[in-house]
């Protein structure tokens, strides 16, 4: 249930970014653009599941939001080793 | 209060809206990295802190919660975020993609330059 | 002796993190005593793990607590002023669409991991900069700037106070 409504506007707003930058993510055209897309929407998620846990007063979805940050910045990292030289 | 929060929430979202749109519009993989790094950390810090100050009011211990693991969501983030572009970057510069238009580029002329992989081709065109 | 530092001092920062994490959780006070004892347990097992590597090079300076206060002020102050400033250029720069890119190298004069990662995490967020490549040895950094004014540059006209702040919070 919403509780708090400027959150849960916010985090539509944000639903509608990460759609633009799917966008980039699948037009290209290196497979570094898409890396960097890839990155830009994992900010945007993690910013997203903090927004939506203020509006649905969800203490839980902060907590997935700070894994999500982690383990995507781990990620981010490991598809950058890949590019660099390939899966070693 | 609440004048404040809504002052970050629209922040917030102006700024990961530009970064949005810095990410299709500018020319190469450099200045992309430039326009989203930049506006989606910055717009992702007010959006983060509009919820921090909102528990700070809620007040309690679900508030208190909510504000102490939105604080450490904006120290991971804003200390993340720079780093894995940085490595994004570097991967990029090493898998042979030119900087658009570039007047100068010491890193290919300091020899760390471009090694031959498959993979900085572009794939369709 | 060294060893057992460098452990100890890790446990106890994932300790601190833990604390941090799970404040305002507990049935008595702040924190409640099975909580407690699982995070002192994942803290030393952390610290065991990763002692090694996080003080691998020159990393204790750190832990002085007048860099602490002199990090916050840093964020407050000149960071937030500096990465205002750099979203706004980006809004410029998007509505315009003129740049004027190049990879650009110059030498902070850093020596340790943690000044080197200060200074290329500020570089990044503020102003037309962005840290590509940082040489280990000669510590050189490759930067793509956004509006190059000269092929090759100063740190100060690349990144203005910023080398400055790194030296005195971070080395």
């Amino acid at each position: 249930m919403i509780v708090a409504l400027p959150f849960a506007a916010a985090g539509l707003a944000m639903l509608g970014f990460i759609l633009v930058c799917m966008v980039r993510l699948s037009i290209g055209p290196t497979a570094a653009d898409r890396a960097v897309a890839l990155d830009t929407i994992n900010t945007l998620v993690v910013a997203t599941m903090v927004l939506l846990g203020a509006a649905f007063d969800l203490v839980v979805l902060l907590d997935v939001a700070l894994v999500y940050a982690l383990l995507s910045y781990v990620g981010t990292l490991y598809i950058a080793r890949y590019l660099e030289r390939g899966l070693a | 209060m609440t004048g404040l929060i809504y002052a970050f929430l629209a922040i917030g979202a102006a700024f990961n809206a530009l970064g949005a749109v810095a990410l299709i519009r500018f020319p190469d993989v450099y200045t992309r990295i430039h326009g989203a790094t930049k506006c989606t950390t910055f717009g992702s810090i007010f959006s983060i802190l509009a919820v921090a100050v909102y528990g700070i009011a809620h007040g309690g211990g679900a508030g208190g919660t909510m504000a102490v693991r939105a604080f450490l969501a904006l120290g991971f983030l804003l200390l993340t975020n720079p780093t894995g572009s940085h490595a994004l970057a570097r991967a990029a510069h090493r898998s042979g993609i030119k900087p658009f238009r570039a007047v100068v580029d010491r890193l290919e002329e300091a020899g760390h330059g471009p090694r031959t992989t498959d993979h900085g081709r572009r794939e369709n065109g | 002796m060294r060893r057992v530092a460098e452990w100890a001092t890790t446990a106890t920062l994932a300790f601190v993190v833990f604390l941090v994490l799970a404040s305002f959780t507990g049935r008595w006070g702040v924190w409640a005593p099975e909580e407690l004892l699982a995070g002192a347990i994942i803290a030393l097992l952390v610290g065991l793990a990763t002692g090694r590597l996080v003080w691998a090079r020159g990393g204790w300076r750190l832990l002085q607590p007048h860099r602490w206060l002199l990090f916050l002020v840093y964020l407050v102050g000149p960071f937030l002023y500096a990465m205002t400033r750099a979203n706004l250029d980006v809004a410029w720069r998007v509505i315009t669409g003129r740049i004027n890119p190049g990879i650009v190298r110059f030498n902070p004069g850093l020596r340790t991991d943690f000044g080197r990662t200060f200074l290329a995490n500020s570089i990044t967020l503020t102003p037309g900069t962005l840290t590509v490549d940082v040489d280990d040895g000669s510590g050189d950094f490759y930067v793509h700037w956004i509006n190059v004014r000269d092929p090759s540059p100063t740190a100060d006209a690349v990144c203005g106070p910023f080398p400055g702040w790194a030296r005195r919070v971070a080395e």
